[in-house]
């Protein structure tokens, strides 16, 4: 009926001056935030041009196709030597970066979850234990405790003649740390392809095994036989190849170990400072999971009969993992930022070798500093994409 | 059991309870020893505390040397350092650790600066102490020109101080405050943007936000030290202190601004719809409305925002500037005082402690406070 009040010949709405028309002001605010952001970026470019030129810097890319002439002191993956290029040289930092981030991602979680359960114990000792250890790692800038382990402990370490020996197979001196290094002989292929396989077996069982859970309600012990087949298939290939496999043990000679591999002190004490000054945040985040799954989820589970292991993996855990993950991965993503720091203890990483070396080479500020930023820029991406593609799967779903 | 007495339903006497839940016995049955993996725990940490603590506190405190004014002291029988802490170190190079290389005569002002801060914070924290508003707008606003007056030097009678002569935890803590007050209003104007409804507003903030918070603080250092200098007209030449505050500001101004819209998106529709229902205008509406609320909201938020700051200064080391670490750093490399860069570390690492603990233990505090609904 309020509809049929309103009179047909109703006229138009006053005429609203244009600069109080909404879609107006907003179009002016948004041609002024446009304008400002070009005329002050031509500014910056023409001034750099103008330095750059005066300068007599080269631009352009072009840089990475010339020789580098400078050694990098660790390079695991690639061979490289002064004759590389430039480009080749960041491929070296960029690999170094990664591999600090992995080890530190890895051992990070360890610790965070080791630490977050300990903060939750009932004993006493052990949750004020876990307590002082995330407040003391929180509250410490992370350059200091690198410098820490570096200078404090990993250089303050004896020489290699009197390395502290770990079992007769790692040594740890100030040099670093020489572990034994796995030797692949021909042959290998094939248990690698049996441990593929067994991965794709167990992702088709897995998949199976919830269809026929949720058709028949029969569950399969998926986990034992997952385990079976990553164990069993692998070492059947490798007992048909005659075992094709064995370790390069680091063995001392003259003033140094040869063979195995080697960790340098650099990259030790890096590993290490990340994974404990982040495994203090993660322990929290952990800690902060499974407490915000209520109590009554466990006592509902028990009261349907449900036994305390299954509880756990298809009650408690999936809960806590969806409150868990997303503060996770901004975890992984702050210690990859944080690698950065490797800068200060001439672990040779993406930043010391382009923003340091390279930089005072060419002079090529601008391309460098873009390539560096946009690495880092890269890895987010990736990763908060993912949290996004994991926040969706694992959202509640309301009906 | 001779004698049973009878009581009247509901009129026995209370019973004590069992001795085994009470006192420390008790306390010790329930939280140590309870089950026998709570006891292999147990066990398993009084090993663990057996192994760390003595040998900490030895090198810290009974073997450490503690008086004298030189390194004499701090020498083991053939002349090099000693194994464990060498205090007359951090004493004697206590004032550039706090100041710097800043001229003795000078110190005052530091000093000055100091007390008024301290009086200022208090009458914050401090709930009786009236006119809250107007500290917390004098220290946001005129405060910070005081003090650039202050320690720089050059006008009003006052001897003017180069940067490179500041250092220390002085510097340590301008770099770390302004980059936080620069960063709030940056911050807040950047969360409104990125909540408005014009898209290329919005765009620019978003690109602007998280660029800077997808890369590490270091490459931002690095751009403000190497690339600054390009970007402006030749000629022109800017203080490395100015560049490695810019670059400070620009990173914390990408995380103030998410703590800013994590406030903004906790204030209810409802109070938008009010003030607009009101007449109020979009610039009325967020000054006198929603801000005031949803910056209350986020001052947890702010001080967390902040104590990564503080820890993270220490970065402009690398960038040639000496804070408190770097001060540290380049006296263990004095010839006299070589081999005690440890001894630096831990005293290093306690300030910074106490004031990064305290922060997030205040600011855990105001979130208990603030705390209101349910």
């Amino acid at each position: 009926m309020a509809v049929d009040s309103i009179p047909q010949d109703q006229p138009a709405p006053p005429k609203v001056a244009l600069i109080n028309d909404p879609r107006a002001r907003a179009l002016f605010f948004q041609v002024l935030v446009l304008g400002s952001i070009l005329i002050f970026g031509g500014i910056i470019i023409n001034n750099t041009m103008d330095n750059l030129a005066s300068q007599g810097i080269a631009s352009g890319f072009g840089f990475l196709n010339t020789t580098a002439g400078f050694a990098i002191g660790y390079s695991p993956f690639l061979e490289y030597s002064e004759e590389n290029t430039y480009g080749y040289a960041l491929l070296v930092g960029l690999l170094n970066t990664l591999l600090v981030a992995f080890i530190g991602v890895v051992f990070a979680t360890v610790i965070g979850f080791i630490m977050g359960v300990a903060r939750l114990s009932k004993n006493w000792l052990i949750s004020t234990l876990a307590l002082i250890y995330i407040e003391m790692m929180r509250n410490v800038p992370l350059l200091l405790q690198i410098f820490v382990w570096y200078f404090g402990v990993l250089r303050a370490l004896p020489g290699p003649r009197q390395s502290v020996d770990l079992a007769g197979t790692i040594f740890v001196n100030n040099r670093g740390m020489f572990v034994p290094a796995p030797v692949f002989e021909a042959g290998f292929g094939l248990v690698t392809a049996a441990f593929i396989i067994a991965i794709v077996g167990i992702v088709v069982l897995a998949k199976w095994a919830k269809q026929r859970m949720e058709l028949t309600g029969q569950p399969f012990p998926v986990f034992w036989t997952s385990l079976g087949l990553i164990i069993v298939l692998p070492l059947l290939a490798a007992a048909i190849m005659g075992f094709p496999m064995g370790w390069d043990y680091a063995e001392l000679q003259g003033f140094n170990f040869q063979g195995g591999a080697e960790l340098p002190p650099e990259l030790v004490s890096l590993a290490l400072a990340l994974s404990t000054y982040t495994g203090a945040f993660i322990a929290e985040i952990v800690r902060a999971g499974i407490q915000s799954v209520s109590h009554g989820q466990t006592e509902a589970a028990y009261a349907l009969g449900v036994k305390p292991g299954v509880t756990l993996r298809l009650v408690v855990i999936p809960q806590a993992l969806r409150v868990i993950i997303p503060p996770l991965t901004s975890q992984y993503l702050n210690l990859t930022k944080n690698s950065s720091l490797a800068a200060a203890i001439a672990y040779p990483d993406i930043i010391l070798v382009f923003a340091g070396t390279v930089l005072m080479q060419t002079g090529q500020a601008v391309e460098i500093i873009a390539i560096a930023m946009g690495f880092y820029l890269l890895v987010s991406l990736i990763i908060s994409m993912f949290m996004n593609w994991y926040n969706k799967k694992m959202a509640l779903v309301e009906r | 059991m001779a004698e049973q007495t009878q009581h009247i339903v509901g009129e026995h006497p209370d019973l004590q309870p069992p001795a085994s839940t009470v006192g420390a016995y008790g306390w010790i049955r329930e939280n140590l020893i309870s089950t026998p993996i709570n006891t292999f725990f147990t066990i398993l940490a009084i090993y663990l505390i057996y192994l760390l603590v003595p040998p900490v506190l030895d090198w810290l405190i009974f073997s450490a040397a503690w008086v004298g004014t030189d390194n004499t002291v701090c020498k083991n029988e053939t002349g090099g350092p000693i194994a464990a802490a060498c205090w007359p170190f951090v004493v004697a190079w206590f004032k550039p650790f706090m100041f710097g290389f800043y001229p003795d005569s000078e110190l005052w002002r530091i000093k000055l600066t100091y007390w008024i801060f301290g009086l200022g914070v208090l009458a914050l924290v401090i709930p009786a102490v009236p006119f809250k508003k107007w500290v917390a707008v004098f220290l946001l606003i005129p405060y910070p020109v005081i003090c650039y007056y202050m320690y720089a030097g050059g006008s009003f009678g006052l001897v003017a101080v180069e940067t490179p002569l500041w250092g220390g935890l002085f510097l340590t803590l301008v770099i770390a405050i302004t980059g936080i007050v620069a960063s709030l209003p940056i911050g807040i104007l950047l969360a409104l943007g990125r909540r408005s409804n014009m898209p290329v507003v919005k765009a620019v903030c978003i690109a602007f936000i998280e660029l800077w918070r997808g890369v590490p603080l270091i490459s931002v250092l690095f751009m403000s030290s190497v690339m600054f200098p390009l970007f402006m007209p030749e000629g022109v030449n800017f203080d490395k202190l100015i560049r490695a505050l810019v670059g400070v500001t620009l990173f914390s101004s990408a995380y103030m601004a998410e703590v800013v819209r994590g406030g903004l998106q906790a204030i209810p529709k409802g109070q938008y719809e009010g003030a607009q229902a009101l007449g109020l205008n979009f610039g009325k509406m967020m000054f006198f409305i929603v801000m005031p609320q949803a910056l209350k909201l986020v001052i947890p938020g702010i001080v967390n925002t902040f104590i990564g700051l503080f820890k993270d200064t220490t970065l402009v080391g690398v960038i040639g500037l000496f804070d408190f670490l770097g001060m540290v750093q380049a006296g263990s490399s004095n010839k006299d005082w070589l081999g005690y860069l440890t001894t630096g570390f831990a005293f290093a690492a306690l300030v910074y402690w106490v004031f990064c603990f305290g922060m997030s233990q205040y600011s855990q505090h105001l979130e208990r406070k603030l705390h209101t609904g349910h």
